[in-house]
């Protein structure tokens, strides 16, 4: 049986620590940017409830919602906080501030900030876990803007090839920064996968439920077959690529905000279940915050 | 006596024998072909578990080897010619050679990337060059040339030993070369000083210590060979004496030992087959510029590969890339002034 009340506030955590991440741009405690996942919630949350906490994931540039979904997946909970430390350059942060937004690194979870480049290396990673027989697989991420790099189609070759246990989770959310899907991608998804051999599941949901069923099927057949599979799932963000570059239709945008993830699973809560996750998400990413604002930042002198 | 072909393919047999976690991945390795430079030869046949050919994909080999790094096992990949590491570049610069720092020093990335560079053989413009400078200074990354003096095999140890990634740059030229030995032939004369670790640079110098030498003679990989053919001519026809700085380890470099060679000679030429605008040699004379102390008392020059593609017919690769005769003609030049 899911529980709906882990996967809503997982969402929930997801959104309303991403909500204050734009918000604090403005305050001057946010330098950089960043790349929102608000509005593709569900996807995480999904995916991460059906994981093993040993395996391995390779994130890209929108990675906060695949870590804060990861980390609440783990036995010892998500952590928020040391997130926060990092958006913000503190010494405290998942990386010491080296890394910032895209390029975090916690436990098993991994992530970095060059389109396609990711894929050769989680498919690496995938054959050290095969190797090296620990049943763990590998899980990568990448949007449908990754579908114009050659390092994927490179990826997807040997990982068929080589019968490597890895999943390639492909959000579309048919915009590439600003370049609609119709103008970037030829052919199909799917396509791309059967051309090597491997298997996909589809979906175009934002419910939660449909995503962890699709999660499911496609994590156990890599994890039994130790074979590759692609995930794709059909999706949308409903903040901009990153701060303010949105040059989308609001009346579209506005479309799918009608189909929220949120929105689509608070009803399997009672009102109290609700009322509960947002006091409780709320004081999370309000002590993230406030802890990781009072920390020091780092310096340099300790480099060789 | 054994040649540096059969030193490295020597090193990877007792590697992978060692340390079950050495792989190597790379194009056409497999035996009876044993790869395009036999490197690689008999070790698919000793180890078939742990030797992976891959399709024609440098970026996804790198990649991949990277991604085993990062989880713990010990690869060395082989691209094929020196010639497409622009096609491994994002995965060395923004993958491998970052993860380490990039993650607060919590991962590791023992990766080896072996290739072989260099010309005269009559590949032409895509086959030829010593494109290694381009990652010179790459942060992460170690940048590691042998050379027929140090043993070549115990480099690559040395690279498979080490934590952070190695791109192990050796000049085609070299593999049928003998390993030298030193108090023979033409390092009679010559006092061997090593210096750095684990990969070992070394400063030749004349053992009369009463000789005073005219002229360093900086090189690394195969134009040692052509630097000791001129520093050997340059003695029996004009008396000039060179000390000889050899560097295993290009980047990072130790400055030392060749400030104490100027300070001797109070002239340097660089020696290098990659092409000469913003080469090593340029970073090598920048380093003396600000560290030595009579800089100004001191005279320099480069000899490097002209700034062309390297051309496929023979008297046209030769007019590019540096000779002997190119060495001594700059040589002579700077014991003029």
């Amino acid at each position: 049986m899911p529980d709906n009340y882990a996967l809503f506030r997982t969402m929930l955590l997801i959104r309303r620590f991403e909500e204050r991440l734009l918000a604090e741009f403005s305050t001057g405690k946010l330098v950089g940017t960043t790349h929102a996942y608000i509005g593709q919630e569900a996807n995480a949350a999904g995916i991460f409830s059906v994981t093993d906490p040993g395996d391995v994931v390779f994130s890209n540039h929108r990675c906060h919602g695949h870590f804060l979904a990861y980390g609440a997946s783990s036995p010892e909970g998500s952590d928020p906080y040391r997130l926060a430390a990092e958006l913000m350059g503190k010494a405290t942060g998942l990386v010491g501030g080296r890394g910032g937004s895209q390029h975090i690194h916690w436990r098993n979870f991994y992530s970095n900030g060059i389109q396609g480049g990711i894929l050769p290396v989680a498919t690496g990673m995938a054959l050290a876990e095969k190797v090296n027989k620990t049943g763990k697989i590998a899980l990568t991420f990448l949007g449908d803007g990754t579908l114009g790099e050659g390092a994927l189609y490179e990826s997807l070759n040997i990982a068929s090839l080589w019968r490597l246990p890895i999943l390639f989770v492909v959000e579309n959310n048919h915009y590439a920064q600003t370049t609609p899907i119709e103008l970037a991608v030829a052919g199909t998804i799917t396509g791309r996968f059967s051309a090597f051999g491997i298997t996909t599941l589809e979906r175009d949901s934002t419910d939660v439920l449909e995503v962890q069923a699709a999660a499911l099927e496609a994590v156990g057949s890599v994890r039994r077959n130790g074979r590759p599979v692609g995930l794709i799932l059909h999706t949308y963000r409903f903040s901009a690529h990153s701060k303010g570059d949105d040059v989308r239709d609001p009346a579209e945008i506005a479309r799918a905000r009608e189909k929220d993830p949120l929105l689509i699973h608070a009803p399997r809560l009672t009102d109290a279940e609700r009322a509960r996750a947002e006091s409780e998400v709320a004081a999370a990413i309000a002590d993230a915050f406030a802890r990781a604002e009072a920390d020091p930042l780092p310096n340099l002198k300790d480099e060789r | 006596m054994s040649t540096v072909l059969e030193s490295l393919n020597t090193s990877l047999h007792k590697a992978m024998h060692t340390d079950e976690r050495v792989y190597l991945l790379g194009e056409d390795i497999l035996d009876p072909y044993g790869g395009a430079f036999k490197v690689t030869r008999g070790l698919s046949t000793a180890f078939p578990e742990r030797v992976l050919t891959t399709p024609i994909s440098e970026a996804a080999i790198v990649g991949v080897a990277s991604g085993m790094a990062l989880r713990g096992l010990r690869p060395v990949a082989e691209i094929m010619f020196g010639d497409f590491v622009t096609l491994i570049a994002d995965q060395i610069v923004n993958h491998a050679a970052k993860f380490r720092w990039m993650y607060n020093d919590q991962v590791r990335v023992p990766l080896v990337v072996r290739t072989p560079m260099g010309g005269r053989r009559g590949y032409g413009p895509t086959h030829s060059q010593s494109l290694e400078k381009m990652f010179l200074g790459v942060p992460g990354l170690h940048v590691v040339a042998p050379n027929t003096l140090g043993d070549p095999g115990q480099l690559l140890e040395a690279a498979i030993a080490d934590d952070d990634p190695v791109l192990f740059v050796e000049h085609k030229l070299l593999y049928t070369r003998p390993l030298l030995e030193a108090d023979k032939g033409d390092l009679v004369d010559y006092e061997i000083q090593p210096f750095g670790a684990p990969f070992t640079s070394y400063v030749l110098r004349f053992t009369n210590h009463a000789v005073k030498s005219h002229l360093t003679l900086a090189c690394y990989g195969y134009n040692f060979e052509l630097a000791r053919q001129a520093a050997l001519e340059l003695l029996m026809e004009r008396e000039i004496f060179c000390e000889i700085v050899l560097f295993s380890q290009l980047s990072p470099f130790a400055l030392d030992p060749l400030l104490d060679s100027l300070a001797r000679t109070h002239r340097l030429l660089t020696v290098e087959e990659g092409g000469l605008t913003l080469g090593w040699g340029a970073e090598i004379l920048a380093r003396l510029a600000e560290r030595s102390n009579d800089f100004s008392r001191c005279h320099f020059h480069r000899v490097a590969a002209l700034d062309l593609p390297i051309a496929n017919s023979k008297p046209l690769e030769d007019a590019i890339l540096p000779s002997v005769e190119t060495i001594i003609h700059a040589a002579l030049e700077l014991c003029e002034v």
